[in-house]
């Protein structure tokens, strides 16, 4: 099948070449999809905000700044939503990295008394069919408009309130501390700055 | 290897020599993606793509490529349209995109694509050489699809999404261990029909 032969120097030329092609090739198709898989990134966030505070007339991305979380350990991005220049919300970006398998990214939004508006889970890869339950509304919905302050936010199984899905109690466990974590980081930078 | 028609060149990849159930490679996407119908077939059809793709360039520049290093250079052809397809993908399907994560980049080893790049597109024609990736491509989606949806059908009682009863299927189908054991019954049904025809014709 071959017609060249396999001298040291066509095998050189040969991989040299194809490589290049390739490289160059990859290098075009990267530079073309940059602009639209930031968009993509970006729409995701706008989403995950949009999804956890309602009734904002500002730009929180725009006006996000990070948060030292209270262990010192990590910073969480924070996007305040204001209305008519008065801060009535903030979207909380946090992380648990003890997850089944990877990092879960969930954004809460919270309203001024620290009551959680409504959570989203960002990026996750939890098993499919048991820990990517924590995406189903069936398991978000026990959060909405608790207080983190007021309840124990621990998966029943660890004495608190959470109802763990079936099968998925890591997954569910590290939700519980993302939320919990996103929590407290709002509170410390609730009473800083907003208290009258 | 006979040369065949253009028409037995596509239809062999669907049934008669379906690279899952028949000749049983790429097991890995196969039984990790396939938890529900949509990853099946979004999983099928970036493989389809890249299985064309390398195909063609493959068919191609054959004759150009020493032997010696054939292996390596189809390689770097399978890569490269791997992660263009990639990139595609982040850019404009992001949810499919991390839906299916790591499975994607490791369409480069999957080995149908080098298999069908070293047993046919190294030794025809560009046309034939396309018309076997689509038929492979379209026969591999084809089983992720049955595949995807039967497990999904059993483990979320659903089917593309569409949710069917308000009720947990059996966990076990959307595991892994309900990826092999509806792989075995589809192949084990599949045999069983084949054995039946060749017994009565």
């Amino acid at each position: 099948m071959a017609t060249i032969k396999s001298s040291f120097l066509n095998l050189l030329i040969t991989l040299g070449v194809i490589t290049l092609v390739a490289g160059l090739t990859l290098g075009y198709v990267f530079e073309w999809t940059k602009a639209p898989i930031a968009k993509a990134q970006m729409d995701k966030q706008l989403r995950a905000i949009e999804a956890v505070v309602k009734g904002y007339d500002n730009n929180p991305v725009k006006e996000k700044f990070m948060a030292t979380t209270p262990d010192g350990k990590d910073s969480l991005e924070m996007f305040p939503a204001k209305r008519k220049g008065e801060l009535i919300g903030m979207a909380v970006k946090a992380k648990s990295s003890r997850g089944y398998s990877g990092d879960i990214w969930i954004m809460v939004g919270f309203n001024l008394q620290g009551d959680i508006l409504n959570v989203v889970v960002i990026e996750h890869k939890e098993t499919p069919g048991l820990g990517s339950k924590l995406t189903e509304p069936k398991f978000l919905n026990q959060f909405l408009e608790k207080n983190p302050g007021q309840i124990n936010l621990n998966v029943k199984k660890d004495g608190g309130t959470v109802d763990a899905i079936t099968g998925a109690t890591i997954s569910s466990r590290a939700f519980s501390e993302a939320v919990q974590l996103a929590y407290e980081t709002f509170q410390s930078v609730n009473h800083g700055s907003t208290q009258q | 290897m006979a040369a065949l028609s253009n028409k037995e060149n596509f239809l062999k990849g669907i049934i008669r020599e379906n690279p899952v159930f028949v000749i049983l490679l790429g097991l890995c996407p196969t039984l990790g993606v396939t938890s529900s119908a949509i990853n099946g077939l979004g999983m099928g059809v970036a493989t389809l793509f890249v299985l064309v793709m390398s195909n063609l360039v493959i068919a191609l520049v054959k004759n150009l490529i020493p032997d010696k290093v054939r292996i390596p250079a189809f390689i770097v052809i399978i890569a490269s349209f791997v992660t263009v397809v990639q990139l595609l993908m982040a850019a404009y399907t992001p949810a499919l995109n991390e839906q299916l994560g790591i499975f994607i980049p490791l369409i480069v080893v999957n080995c149908i694509v080098l298999g069908r790049a070293e047993a046919f597109a190294s030794r025809n024609t560009v046309f034939a050489s396309i018309l076997d990736g689509l038929g492979m491509g379209v026969g591999f989606t084809f089983a992720l699809v049955l595949l995807g949806s039967i497990r999904e059908l059993l483990g979320s009682l659903s089917i593309f999404g569409w949710k069917l009863a308000e009720a947990d299927g059996m966990l076990v189908f959307v595991l892994a261990p309900g990826a092999f054991i509806t792989l075995g019954f589809i192949i084990a049904i599949m045999t069983w029909m084949k054995r039946k025809k060749s017994v009565n014709p």
